[in-house]
């Protein structure tokens, strides 16, 4: 069935997305759109896509009925547990399906931008996994605040190239990736989330559909019915969020909510609420949301989490935004750390940084009795401990 | 200001050469074009500033970077061009991405340009695809002609689709690259601008990316009509200044 929430031709949803490339790089993503849909489609690629899955990831994740958090927020409230996959984040869904397309596809040599690292490591580990040489660009400021991601990404045998431009946070590690595309056409450039030029964003978004394609048969499972009547996800670039809304974005009786990171506050100038503070412009090769000012200058965003810290969001996310299938929300730093404490005081769970802006906004909503809401957990918070050992005496 | 297409019946080998406005200093938009003209530099692209340039390499980044720090922004840049429009003789192009054009509003974008004397533009994260389903008819509109960039890479047939849409020039990348590679002119360059020369387009023919000095400036002129030098330049004139423009572009031309 086609949804309106996929791509046409040119790869837009609605009035966003597109592929607004130098020319330089016109025919790698020409290769790319060509054949993505007929990989991914075969026999051969699923079959192997799916072993490696369940065999090496260890999908399904679970879906934890999460009983100490239900009482408090008097919901039924469901974590899918992306933070159990190897690697410890959703990120390995879409590196390993992307490894597989690079290698239908001839390509030996990888790059990849990263901002928490999660992607970086998950990119690092598939490359590993395959043989294939691996080049990793990460924001010399990220470099610094996730250490422990760029320690597992030399492990793994990949080359970090830290990103000395701009805010040196991932819009400069993307900027980065796409320059040293452009002058190494003969690589393969693993995109981390639902960004970039057509068709990136609907690849990785595949890619990630396990997620909800698992929450449905999941839920109906322990409830009877493949339908919850919220899901919550956290919204960067937006790949979790995507992969947590794709089967539902049809069933317009599902309540989709993205979560952006609102860093100090939405209005203090040091925020990456997109949605809020961002107007249509084009970024990394998509026609999206983004933060600018007057003059299409791209403004640096702020959150206290690297994986959320990203002035866009994909452009699937710009039109759920639009056209209102999406309720948009956003967590303070503040309000993700209590909300990090909190899941690891009741549920034993700790979530990572950009999981935890998912879960704060539990707070904020006053649930209707009964109400399923899933909560994609898309990442644990091993990458974040010396961050909230610094902020638990706050 | 002289009309690019007179430029090109009247002389071979052209030298362009593009800045970033407001580099080194915000005021120096003006005293650079006029020093370039000074020099017998044939036409100027006068670059925008912009604080994600996918297609450019660190000089022509560093020398953004620090224009907008300088506080350069649109509304000066028409304003410093408005002002020599009756002075400048020196053709200029103007070259920038797309989402400073979208954010300024794609007319009032286009008016600003005509009302400076310019009819040509350069966006290289303009996609064929777009021109031809959007901004075909607003350049038209206005009068307004854009460049296209072919690649090694870039098929002979979409090379034929460019040149039916070229007015101005073809824009020849030298090579897979980003702007400011340096070296020679390599043997795979060789064919690769033999391979065009062979395919007798209609549009005129300007080489940049990796041209830096008199040889590859010469090599690139046996190919078209013309070359770029970018990144070179700005890298001699954030070392040296505005007043020895004319001791770098002398020997190129003579």
């Amino acid at each position: 069935m086609k949804s309106k929430f996929h791509p046409d031709k040119n790869g837009y949803y609605g009035q966003f997305g597109g592929a607004f490339i130098p020319e330089l790089l016109y025919p790698n993503v020409k290769e790319l759109e060509d054949n993505y849909i007929q990989i991914i489609n075969s026999d051969e690629f699923q079959k192997e896509y799916k072993a490696l899955l369940k065999d090496y990831v260890g999908r399904p994740s679970p879906l934890y009925l999460a009983k100490r958090l239900s009482e408090k927020y008097n919901a039924f409230i469901y974590l899918k547990r992306e933070d159990l996959n190897h690697t410890g984040a959703h990120k390995v869904n879409n590196t390993i399906g992307q490894i597989l397309v690079a290698k239908k596809l001839g390509k030996t040599k990888i790059i990849a931008e990263t901002g928490a690292g999660q992607h970086g490591v998950a990119t690092a580990t598939v490359c590993a996994l395959m043989g294939l040489e691996c080049t990793v660009f990460m924001g010399e400021k990220d470099i610094e605040r996730q250490a422990p991601n760029v320690a597992r990404m030399k492990m793994l045998g990949a080359k970090v190239i830290p990103a000395l431009s701009g805010s040196k946070t991932l819009k400069d590690a993307t900027n980065e990736a796409i320059r040293y595309w452009i002058q190494h056409p003969e690589t393969f450039y693993l995109i981390g989330s639902v960004v970039g030029p057509h068709p990136y964003p609907d690849m990785v978004a595949r890619l990630q559909a396990v997620i909800s394609e698992e929450i449905k048969w999941q839920l109906k499972e322990k409830t009877g019915k493949e339908n919850p009547d919220t899901i919550i996800a956290c919204v960067g670039g937006g790949s979790n969020a995507a992969g947590a809304f794709y089967h539902y974005m049809d069933d317009e009786d599902v309540e989709l909510i993205a979560v952006e990171a609102s860093g100090l506050g939405v209005n203090s100038g040091e925020s990456a609420a997109t949605s809020q503070l961002g107007e249509v412009g084009i970024i990394h090769g998509s026609k999206t949301i983004l933060m600018q000012d007057e003059y299409g200058q791209i403004v640096e965003p702020y959150s206290i989490s690297a994986g959320l810290d990203y002035p866009g969001v994909g452009p699937l996310h710009a039109y759920l935004f639009d056209s209102k299938r999406a309720t948009f929300m956003n967590a303070t730093d503040k309000e993700a750390l209590t909300a990090a404490y909190e899941l690891t005081k009741i549920e034993g769970i700790i979530p990572a940084l950009e999981s935890a802006h998912a879960l704060a906004v539990l707070s904020k909503i006053t649930f209707k009795k009964d109400q399923v809401v899933v909560v994609n957990l898309s990442g644990r918070g091993d990458k974040d401990l010396e961050t909230y050992i610094k902020h638990l005496e706050d | 200001m002289k009309k690019l297409e007179t430029i090109f019946k009247e002389k071979k080998n052209l030298l362009s050469i593009y800045f970033t406005c407001g580099y080194p200093k915000l005021e120096d938009t003006t005293e650079v074009i006029f020093a370039l003209e000074k020099s017998g530099v044939d036409f100027i692209e006068v670059g925008l500033p912009y604080s994600d340039p996918l297609a450019d390499g660190p000089t022509i980044q560093d020398s953004s970077q620090k224009a907008l720090q300088n506080g350069i922004n649109l509304d000066i840049v028409f304003d410093q061009l408005m002002t020599i429009k009756e002075t400048n003789k020196t053709p200029l192009v103007l070259m920038g991405y797309l989402n400073q054009m979208l954010k300024y509003g794609e007319d009032k974008f286009c008016q600003k340009v005509v009302d400076c004397g310019i009819d040509t533009v350069i966006l290289p994260d303009l996609p064929m695809v777009e021109f031809e389903n959007h901004y075909k008819e607003l350049f038209d509109k206005y009068g307004i002609t854009n460049v296209f960039l072919i690649t090694p890479h870039t098929s002979d047939e979409r090379i034929q689709k460019i040149d039916s849409y070229s007015k101005a020039f073809i824009y020849v990348v030298a090579s897979a690259s980003i702007t400011g590679a340096k070296g020679d002119i390599s043997n795979q360059q060789i064919a690769y601008f033999e391979r065009i020369k062979a395919m007798n387009l209609k549009s005129n023919l300007i080489v940049g990316f990796g041209i830096s000095d008199k040889e590859t400036f010469t090599t690139a002129c046996k190919y078209a009509n013309g070359a770029i030098i970018g990144s070179a330049f700005i890298k001699n004139l954030g070392k040296n200044g505005v007043d020895k423009i004319d001791d770098f572009i002398r020997p190129i031309i003579s």
